[in-house]
């Protein structure tokens, strides 16, 4: 008789807890992704096209895609020469040039222009490497967007991009 | 000592109260015959000045709301709106922004002096740990504050400090994307600092509730740093602690005018008075004043990760204080050694302070890594080793004694006067 209490009592405990737990959970769910980007965010980050005829060799634009700065570097032959002369095993970030262009578009270098240390914006042609310096903590990046100095642990990423002719580009 | 109410209410409307809802007995024995150290000195009256400034801070705060737009697009003009247009706009900005200068320097004051006179040891280690909560707090709200105003140093300072997150191996863009609400900082990531900016003093006003229950539940420590034995070695909260605590909120009140008035700019960056802009990163990021000897430590260490570990820790090594500290002797005053590598710490984070200002280039990093080094080493090496070769000095017997017997401290309350003596 009181065993059979104590079995309705526990189980009366055990249901209550697990499903106290499995709301609290379920209640987690929407007050957490509540903060994700929302919808018109997302929206907001289609795909850009960029017109590369303006630009003249050595020149740096800065286009926005997805409220990031996106640097598009017409780099001249001098600054092609400088990032394949690297020994590319001695870099932090080991990454050839050649992986970081569109076969036969050497000339086009296209990133991300966040520092990845903590988030500034590189200043083109400045540095000891001819590429990018971070204002903030002092990175510098070479003319390939490859980090060589400075707290910075990785490259300039790259977005993801597509020649839809010879003179555009199109981000995202 | 402490403990029961010796309240006794008088009127009949208070009798009546006090069985119901025993708030006046409540204030009674902890602000009016709670008994305090006899020799407290000036030191003891920054807790009493930080209550006030996160009143001030509250009440500047929800007055400035009412004429603020949280949205990226009108934030800054309508902070501008406030300095201009708004009767005595300015003021209250500037009550604000200096105001949450001032609830620091209270509070740099409030945590040095419990480094010196040893207020974190056996009993005290709960009550010194919420104190380092509501250091934390103090500086999230700062932080998201000063992003309100949307200048660039609004902007960029949210950057930088908001990807530290980035930094967490493996998730680390997807909790900043998710702290964000969108691929950088932006128009989302202004309100939910906004929410957070009013939520958390009140959050704050919560953990201070704590703080002081723990005080009064093991007593004040004080410049003798020994427990009080008889009543002869306390006197009462009033008038003694009240008015001394109300003589030194005057002044400290005066030097937060000063600034107000004459100098408002002063510890802010021009910076903040250009409108945020996503495109351009301002030559010198520099956080206020207050993070300065953090960000040092951040920028002396050569990795992302590293960098933002050793920041994280020079904070959380301070809870663990209680038990570094290895001396049984809680002030410095009769430790001698600890005494002479208390101001050389001080000078430390004095160091740091003005290193996080400068570029991060050259001898500054080299000194800020030596500086750090330091930092962690007094925590971790000194004061270990020190509590176990330092020879210390005999205690007194007593408060009464230490007060009567080494002549009045500077600052400490006179002596009773004794009966039959005449003035
Ligand atoms: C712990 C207490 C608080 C601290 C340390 C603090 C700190 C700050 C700081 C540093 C700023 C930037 C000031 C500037 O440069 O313009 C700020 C702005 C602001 N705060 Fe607070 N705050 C506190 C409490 C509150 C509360 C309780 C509210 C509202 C209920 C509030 C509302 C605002 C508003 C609307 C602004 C933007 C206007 C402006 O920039 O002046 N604050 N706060
Ligand atoms: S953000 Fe670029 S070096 Fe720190």
């Amino acid at each position: 008789m009181s065993s059979a209490h104590s079995t309705r009592r526990d189980f009366l405990y055990i249901a209550t807890g697990t499903v106290a737990a499995v709301g609290g959970a379920a209640v987690l769910v929407p007050l957490i992704a509540q903060m994700n980007p929302d919808a018109s965010t997302i929206a907001a980050g289609a795909a850009i096209e960029v017109d590369l005829t303006p630009i003249a060799e050595g020149q740096v634009i800065k286009v926005f895609w997805r409220g990031k700065p996106i640097f598009v570097s017409h780099r001249t032959k001098k600054e092609i020469d400088e990032a394949r002369s690297v020994n590319v095993a001695t870099l932090p970030d080991p990454q050839s040039d050649q992986a970081r262009v569109k076969p036969g578009k050497d000339q086009w270098l296209v990133l991300i222009g966040i520092c990845t240390h903590l988030g500034c914006i590189p200043i083109a042609h400045q540095g000891d490497y001819d590429g990018f310096f971070c204002p903030c903590h002092g990175s510098q990046y070479d003319t390939s967007g490859r980090i060589r100095r400075g707290p910075a642990p990785a490259n300039l990423p790259l977005p993801p991009y597509d020649f839809v002719s010879d003179s555009k580009i199109k981000i995202g | 000592m402490s403990g029961h109410s010796t309240y006794q209410p008088q009127s009949a409307f208070m009798k009546w109260m006090e069985r119901r809802l025993p708030i006046a007995g409540l204030v009674y024995s902890s602000f009016i015959a709670y008994p305090t150290p006899r020799n407290l000195n000036y030191w003891w009256t920054f807790g009493g000045i930080l209550s006030f400034m996160l009143v001030a801070q509250i009440i500047t705060g929800v007055v400035l709301v009412m004429h603020y737009t949280p949205h990226a697009d009108m934030a800054f003009n309508s902070v501008e709106h406030i300095m201009r247009d708004v009767n005595y706009g300015w003021l209250l900005r500037y009550l604000h922004s200096n105001g949450a200068s001032m609830f620091f320097v209270a509070v740099y004051i409030h945590m040095f002096r419990g480094l010196y006179y040893g207020s974190y040891k056996e009993p005290r280690e709960v009550l010194w740990i919420l104190g380092v909560i509501l250091y934390l707090l103090m500086m999230a709200t700062g932080f998201l504050g000063y992003t309100l105003p949307w200048g660039q140093m609004s902007f960029w300072g949210a950057t930088v400090i908001t990807n530290f997150f980035s930094a967490i191996p493996g998730v680390g863009e997807t909790v900043v994307t998710w702290l964000w609400g969108g691929f950088s900082v932006g128009n989302p990531t202004l309100q939910r600092f906004f929410s957070l900016h009013y939520l958390l003093p009140f959050v704050i006003a919560g953990v201070v509730v704590l703080h002081v229950w723990a005080l009064h539940a093991v007593g004040q420590n004080n410049p003798a740093g020994i427990e009080p034995k008889t009543d002869k070695d306390v006197v009462a909260f009033t008038p003694y602690a009240t008015s001394k605590d109300a003589f030194m909120m005057v002044a400290f009140c005066m030097v937060y005018a000063w600034f107000v008035f004459y100098t408002p700019n002063y510890l802010g960056h021009a910076d903040n008075y250009i409108p945020a802009n996503p495109a351009v990163t301002p030559a010198h990021i520099v956080p206020e004043w207050y993070y300065l000897p953090f960000y040092a430590i951040l920028r002396a260490i050569p990795d992302k990760l590293f960098g933002v570990l050793a920041m994280v820790a020079s904070i959380v090594v301070l809870a663990f204080l209680p038990w570094l500290d290895t001396s049984k002797v809680r002030s410095a005053r009769y430790r001698p050694l600890y005494r002479q590598f208390f101001w050389v710490f001080v000078a430390v984070c004095l160091g740091l302070g003005w290193l996080g200002a400068k570029p991060a280039e050259g001898g500054y990093v080299l000194a800020s890594r030596i500086l750090t080094f330091y930092y962690f080493a007094h925590f971790l090496i000194i004061l270990p080793i020190l509590g176990k070769i330092e020879k210390t000095k005999p205690l007194p017997n007593s408060i009464a004694d230490s007060v009567l017997s080494e002549g009045v401290p500077i600052g400490a309350p006179a002596p009773a006067p004794r009966a039959g003596a005449s003035a």
